[in-house]
């Protein structure tokens, strides 16, 4: 199929974004574009305008900031891919791209993007909520940040308002202590997973603490497992497999009973990455 | 015409270009109907195939997830514009040799997924594995082939070009 018509301007400043969707209500605001498209393409949603903000400057940087590495919303994931900084800074970020879609669909794609459509089966906000990140947007009234486990809502619903640009996110730095793990079940490398996990722990001694575990295409939004999080962190994965309270419901690509299923294998494969990494 | 045109100036294959476009039109719409480019294909229309993978500012992409309206400025390169210059003669002719295309709908997305990877291992001076050949050419499908044939192809050009074959 193809798009239904619409108008389209190029933002030139965040202030500029924040006035158009103000000014038009059904607005959507065009980034990467490489879920958004394919949804105008379905016509599956049908704006009056689409707002690119590709060319506000100063949105794509990637930086560590007093402790915590802070990325702009227009990143590329490319760009994150074959950051050094993220690399060092952000190691669950690192493992996590390469299962973002495919190289063409990371050239286009933004980090910000990712975030902002909120896909229940997407691997970055699984992240962000592993590990303890923040969102910041712009808004009519300025600059506000929102945690990560504010912000996911429902299904592609978050905590940003009408006239909200997210602008950047921010993950704690990584140091000496952070352990992390990822991994992720797709019928083909590259697609949406089946079901994935995204974990962060801190070292400690021959144990783990502050585990949290995000599993992401299990539910409406990431969702975390907090009594496999203390049964991790007290050394047992046998009970934290069998302490994993998720209810997935069926989808096209498996039975909730199948995924839940998959969810263990992929807690036994992380807590091995998460305690691996020890030695 | 919905009285949202825009006129947008790029370079296609080398060539300045200049058109009035619908912001609803796709890249890969526009290559093919406005400037007759057909051997860009469309296939889903939603980014899983692949098909109408295009270089634009020297970065692959996917034609349909890309509107023409956001190509104002930019350089853009299709398979006719690889096939010319000779840049991909090699990556054609291992293809035909192992028949690594039966139908053909989606070998110029694959011969363009397939010079990227080599274009940047050429960069890095490296030789990309079998495994690192299929993952980054998993975003292209192919229904006829059952893409062992593309690997051996994709594989022997990546090898003859270290070698300095090419």
């Amino acid at each position: 199929m193809k798009p239904a018509p619409f108008a389209y301007k190029k933002a030139r400043s965040l202030d500029e974004a924040i006035a158009l969707l103000g000014e038009h209500k059904d607005a959507r605001l065009l980034a990467g574009g490489q879920s958004l498209i394919a949804t105008l393409n379905m016509r599956l949603s049908a704006p009056s305008l689409l707002i690119d903000i590709n060319a506000i400057r100063g949105l794509d940087g990637i930086a560590v900031k007093g402790g915590a590495v802070e990325i702009g919303a227009l990143a590329r994931h490319v760009d994150v891919e074959r950051s050094d900084v993220i690399a060092k800074h952000a190691p669950l970020i690192a493992r996590a791209m390469p299962h973002i879609g495919h190289a063409a669909i990371r050239n286009r794609g933004t980090l910000g993007g990712s975030i902002a459509f909120a896909d229940p089966a997407a691997e970055l906000p699984a992240c962000l909520l592993a590990l303890d990140g923040e969102v910041e947007a712009a808004g009519p009234k300025g600059k506000r940040t929102v945690k990560a486990a504010d912000f996911f809502k429902g299904l592609f619903e978050t905590a940003l308002g009408a006239q909200d640009v997210l602008t950047a996110i921010r993950v704690p730095a990584a140091d000496k202590h952070t352990r992390v793990g990822f991994a992720e079940l797709a019928r083909r490398h590259g697609d949406y997973a089946i079901v994935g996990l995204a974990a962060a722990a801190r070292a400690n001694g021959k144990g783990l603490n502050d585990v949290r575990l995000a599993f992401f295409g299990v539910g409406a939004t990431p969702v975390r497992t907090k009594k496999a999080e203390a049964a991790l962190a007290s050394g047992n994965v046998d009970a934290a497999v069998a302490a994993l309270d998720l209810d997935p419901p069926d989808d096209l690509q498996a039975t909730g009973m199948a995924k839940k299923h998959l969810a263990g294998v992929l807690l036994r494969r992380v807590a091995g990455q998460l305690i691996g990494a020890q030695q | 015409m919905s009285g949202h045109a825009v006129d947008i100036a790029l370079t296609v294959n080398g060539e300045r270009v200049s058109e009035r476009v619908e912001p609803r039109q796709t890249l890969v719409d526009f290559l093919r109907e406005t400037l007759s480019l057909t051997g860009s294909h469309v296939g889903c229309e939603h980014g899983v195939c692949g098909a109408c993978t295009v270089r634009v500012d020297g970065a692959i992409v996917r034609g349909c997830l890309m509107l023409a309206v956001q190509c104002d400025g930019a350089t853009v390169e299709t398979i006719e514009g690889m096939s010319d210059s000779g840049e991909v003669a090699d990556l054609q002719a291992a293809f035909e040799q192992r028949n690594a295309l039966q139908c053909g709908y989606c070998t110029p997305g694959m011969i363009a997924a397939a010079q990227d990877l080599l274009k940047r291992a050429k960069e890095d001076e490296s030789v990309p594995s079998r495994d690192a050949i299929r993952e980054h050419l998993s975003g292209n499908y192919c229904r006829c082939t059952g893409y062992h044939a593309i690997v051996d192809a994709v594989e022997a050009v990546a090898q003859a070009r270290a070698g300095g074959k090419r």
